[in-house]
């Protein structure tokens, strides 16, 4: 026979606190109607993501203009809204930028994740990002966050490569 | 019949709270929780007879050599197997499964040989043969799976052909909780000349299981998904099979006469488990087993029939937000339930449950082409089920599930007009 006990009464509501920082409302948003999600046929970078123990999958394509400065940018995304968010987001930050300011922004973005002190003039750089913060209070979500980045990181030394070679 | 409120009491980490919470474990199919008599066998083993098996002359090694012998009789006889001798301990399901394809399959499957597998393998009775088809320029071939979570036979007879050198197949699927019906396509895999492997992870610790009734050759599983710790499980093969099996890994204890340029090997077992062998841990297999026999394994089964019949029931509430996988009848599958939302990942689920104190798996559950090629979604959540959960964990786990729900509804709705 089964015990039925009376559900404890803390079970009620969530530990709202610290949900609320994970899911912020810019991170939903930006899962719920993410920007930028299309395939670019002629980019000049395509960067691809995998973590093999979630399953998730990213991939950006980057357009660049005759400065090396992002044109277009595109992104596919497979994973959690954590995930999703952190490409969706990258990709509106990406545009406009140079190779060097992505590269800048991307690395910001790592100490950030790290747990690492930002001044502030970083840290404003980072902008939207700044949502992501709440995910260090939930340390296996920071590989979703990451994902796209890393992407992105793998996906520009690939391009160096490929243009040191020519 | 099984009193789960009463087992828990036997289980420390069930007492504990996560979050302030009562931690309501629902991810078994990973790893179960182990009952005090197991982690006392360890303590003992440790503080009391601590000592290498099989070599010593003194006290605690001849001590230590027949608690280990013992655990290995427990296990023959618990899935019923002829002897001891043909049961060999490995680290877990997937070291069994490797041993099959380095030694047996490795000199019995040639080119042209046809390997006989399902779609809903999990990625360690897959990966092993996908290596081995490429060394040996063999096919692997797949039984496919239907929407409802079941084996599609319609073409088993042309998928089984005299080709056909091995069907390796899960006995219950991890994602699925199909129970599929082994004993027939193993009396079809002989018909035609074929040995059998049945990767019995997800099956042993939860039902009767008799591999002279099934008829297979070769059964692998872990036993830390059977109250046991881990780092110790079992591959069983059919004797006359076994007899002619190369060594997988060589060296101390698995030699009978070693010479400068040769060595003959060891009786069976033995041949098979070279080096110092996970003493603690199979003397404490033996421990979960004789607390499995204690409870009996037909009310294991019962018990676990009970809450998936529960769960079906509950979750059916939430039709429309959830999606349920998988044969949806409790009598034709294992105790646990995958599922999924159409609007929340599997692992904002898991999050979002994990902070009401309820442990369940969410992914890709090691099975990818299943999930992926088949299933055609991301990711699933599973709630699998033991003997000391109760009625209550899968009220929880839904009225969870139905706060995880609306929490993630109300967010990223207003903002989403910003774009």
């Amino acid at each position: 026979m089964f015990i039925k006990k009376k559900p404890e009464t803390n079970r009620q509501k969530f530990d709202f606190e610290e949900l609320d920082e994970l899911y912020r409302e810019v991170i939903l948003a930006h899962y719920r109607n993410p920007q930028n999600r299309r395939q670019i046929e002629d980019a000049d970078i395509r960067c691809e993501g995998f973590n093999p123990f979630c399953g998730d999958e990213v991939f950006i394509q980057l357009k660049l203009d005759e400065q090396e400065g992002v044109a277009e940018v595109g992104h596919q995304a497979q994973g959690c809204s954590i995930c999703k968010a952190s490409a969706s987001m990258l990709t509106e930050l990406l545009k406009g930028k140079t190779l060097e300011e992505a590269e800048a922004l991307s690395r910001a973005f790592h100490r950030m994740m790290r747990g690492a002190p930002t001044s502030d003039e970083k840290a404003n750089a980072l902008g939207g990002l700044k949502a992501f913060q709440g995910v260090l209070k939930f340390p296996i979500r920071i590989q979703c966050a990451l994902l796209p980045w890393a992407a992105l990181e793998s996906g520009l030394n690939e391009y160096r490569a490929r243009i040191k070679d020519r | 019949m099984i009193d789960a409120g009463a087992i828990r009491h036997d289980f420390p980490v069930l007492s504990r709270t996560v979050y302030g919470k009562r931690l309501v474990y629902l991810d078994n199919a990973a790893t179960s929780q182990k009952p005090r008599p197991v982690i006392q066998t360890l303590v003992d083993y440790y503080e009391g007879y601590n000592s290498n098996v099989h070599r010593g002359v003194h006290a605690l090694s001849m001590e230590a050599t027949q608690r280990y012998e013992e655990a290995r009789q427990k296990v023959a006889a618990f899935i019923h197997a002829p002897s001891a001798e043909t049961i060999i301990l490995v680290r877990n399901t997937t070291e069994g499964i490797n041993l099959v394809a380095n030694t047996w399959a490795a000199s019995n499957v040639g080119p042209g040989d046809e390997i006989l597998l399902t779609e809903m393998e999990h990625h360690s009775n897959l990966v092993p043969w996908q290596k081995l088809a490429r060394q040996k320029g063999a096919r692997l071939r797949f039984i496919p799976v239907t929407h409802d979570g079941f084996l599609d036979l319609s073409d088993i007879d042309e998928l089984l052909n005299p080709n056909t050198r091995l069907l390796a197949m899960v006995h219950v699927s991890n994602v699925l909780g199909t129970i599929n019906p082994v004993r027939e396509l193993t009396r079809k895999a002989h018909a035609v000349g074929a040995a059998v492997l049945i990767d019995g992870a997800q099956s042993v610790p939860h039902m009767p299981v008799n591999v002279k009734e099934l008829g297979c050759d070769f059964m692998a599983f872990s036993g830390h998904k059977m109250l046991g710790p881990t780092g110790i499980g079992v591959l069983w093969v059919k004797d006359d099979l076994l007899q002619e099996m190369e060594p997988f890994l060589l060296g101390g204890d698995m030699v009978k006469d070693v010479h400068r340029e040769d060595a003959t090997w060891n009786d069976l077992p033995y041949r098979f488990e070279a080096g110092t062998p996970n003493i603690a841990d199979a003397i404490a297999l033996g421990a979960a087993i004789d607390y499995l026999n204690d409870l009996g394994m037909k009310n294991v089964r019962d018990h676990e029939m009970q809450l998936t019949r529960h769960a079906l029931e509950v979750l059916s509430e939430l039709a429309g937000d959830i999606d349920l996988y998988g044969p949806k009848d409790p009598s034709r599958q294992g105790g646990m339930v995958s599922f999924s939302s159409r609007e929340v990942h599997p692992h904002d689920l898991g999050t979002l449950l994990d902070r009401e104190g309820i442990a369940i798996r969410a992914g890709h559950l090691c099975a990818i082409p299943l999930v992926r090629g088949r299933l055609k979604v991301p990711g699933l959540a599973r709630a699998s089920f033991y003997i000391y959960n109760t009625e209550e964990d899968i009220d929880l786990l839904v009225a969870a599930l139905k706060k995880a729900l609306t929490f993630f509804r109300a967010k990223g709705v207003a903002a989403s007009h910003v774009h």
